[in-house]
């Protein structure tokens, strides 16, 4: 049969990953397929996964009262998405919805992170890869709250 | 290193004297968003054009109002019209934004040394653009798609703030509907109505498709833009050499002597605004330049 395992193995966020950590990730892994319009998760609720997606467009919103949703960030093939699994108090700060047909691996974090513990070696490892991840998303997110693109930011106005 | 300049291939002024403005009529003036126009202008006399080379830019003056630095944003092949995109921020440009098809305008110029697209043959490209730096390179896709095979893949990646401030909307669908061109536009922030990416356009550099080793780069956008763009471009293997980026700041003269457009020894008018990534790199982070 057919498992999740080479996929995991040949994605470059666990690139590196010792073949024994990738077996461990398996165990707490599964295919995913969401309808565009539909969420994988949402505000408030538990954060108990984290999604690798395989193909289609996933918009990371937050809803704004009188406005509606406003898309803060979108990703596709071969983004991971969600890290608030991690993160005590495992709860989702933001929605996240599938723009067009998404497939994905979903990992169970409840069942990841009990894996963690038991071994610290794919903790170290999971926790480098996603504080990699977190620090790119917060560099990306400092440049979007600079507005460059706004008017204030021009050098010289003639 | 410092690239030299290309010797113009024509004057557009009446005179040798690079001071004075040759008078244009505006044909067309065209509203690209809330805060961008684009003008078409003629030859008041009604001789040659101006032939320019991608990346150029010319001072175009209102008389009795000022003269502001525009990039040149139409096609190379077609030194009959001169086109410009212009953002109103200021007294001159909010000025020109009113300007009606009959009116006259100022142009001096072609300046600069622009867009190293000849020397991009055979190596893949990719444009890469923040905002209205578009319109400087928007000449070099005219350029690369009516030399298409001169090119590997061409890649075009675009950032803007919103899904209104995209410029050139309707060529963007055309390109993007070629099959020999790769085009990724995100924006900063959008509604849920808009189906396109939402992110910083940094972050499509990894998403596109061209070998980094054989990649020439042209970057264009607000200066921040360029120094996190050239940082990626870098860390997904593309040689500093082969990065460019268009540099702005106050140019006045055109020619190099005021001193106004001044970046540690180069006078941006003169030697830019086109800068190889490796001899500008130093100064990009060097706050007193």
């Amino acid at each position: 049969m057919e498992t999740l395992e080479p996929l995991l193995a040949e994605h470059p966020f666990f690139k590196g990953l010792e073949p024994h950590h990738i077996r461990l990730l398996v165990g707490c892994a599964s295919n995913v397929r969401y309808n565009p319009g539909e969420f994988l998760f949402r505000e408030g609720e538990e954060a108990n996964k984290f999604f690798v997606i395989r193909y289609g467009k996933v918009s990371v919103e937050v809803y704004q009262p009188q406005k509606g949703p406003i898309t803060i960030q979108t990703l596709g093939e071969g983004d991971v998405l969600g890290w608030s699994w991690l993160v005590s108090p495992y709860q989702w700060r933001f929605d996240a919805r599938a723009m067009e047909l998404t497939r994905a691996i979903a990992l169970d974090g409840k069942c990841l992170r009990g894996k963690c513990e038991d071994d610290h070696g794919l903790g170290y490892e999971l926790l480098k890869r996603f504080a990699g991840m977190i620090a790119d998303r917060l560099e990306a997110t400092r440049v979007q709250l600079l507005d460059i693109y706004g008017t204030h930011c021009g050098k010289t106005k003639k | 290193m410092a690239r030299t300049a290309a010797k113009p291939k024509s004057k557009i002024g009446e005179t040798d004297n690079q001071f004075v403005p040759r008078q244009w009529v505006i044909e067309r003036n065209a509203r690209e968003t809330h805060d961008t126009f684009t003008i078409t202008l003629r030859p008041r006399d009604g001789k040659i054009g101006c032939n320019f080379a991608c990346g150029q830019f010319n001072m175009l003056y209102l008389f009795g109002t000022g003269e502001v630095p525009i990039s040149i944003s139409g096609d190379p092949s077609r030194p009959e019209r001169l086109i410009h995109t212009i953002r109103a921020v200021g007294t001159v440009t909010q000025a020109m934004a009113r300007l009606k098809t009959g009116d006259i305008i100022g142009v001096r110029g072609p300046f600069g040394i622009g867009w190293p697209v000849e020397e991009a043959s055979g190596y893949d490209l990719v444009i890469i653009a923040g905002g209205i730096g578009l319109a400087p390179l928007r000449p070099v896709i005219y350029q690369a798609l009516q030399k298409r095979s001169d090119f590997g893949r061409v890649v075009l990646l675009y950032g803007s703030r919103t899904p209104d401030d995209l410029l050139y909307r309707r060529e963007l669908e055309k390109w993007r509907a070629r099959l020999d061109v790769e085009v990724l536009v995100t924006v900063d922030r959008a509604l849920s109505d808009w189906r396109g990416n939402v992110g910083v356009v940094t972050k499509l550099i990894a998403k596109a498709g061209f070998d980094p080793l054989h990649a020439i780069a042209m970057v264009c956008g607000p200066e921040i833009m360029m120094r996190f763009t050239a940082t990626e471009l870098l860390a997904r293997g593309v040689p500093k050499e082969n990065v460019y980026l268009s540099m702005e700041r106050n140019m006045r003269c055109g020619i190099g002597l005021c001193g106004h457009c001044q970046m540690g020894p180069t006078f941006i008018c003169k030697s830019g605004p086109v800068y190889r990534y490796d001899y500008i790199k130093d100064m990009l982070t060097r706050r007193e330049i």
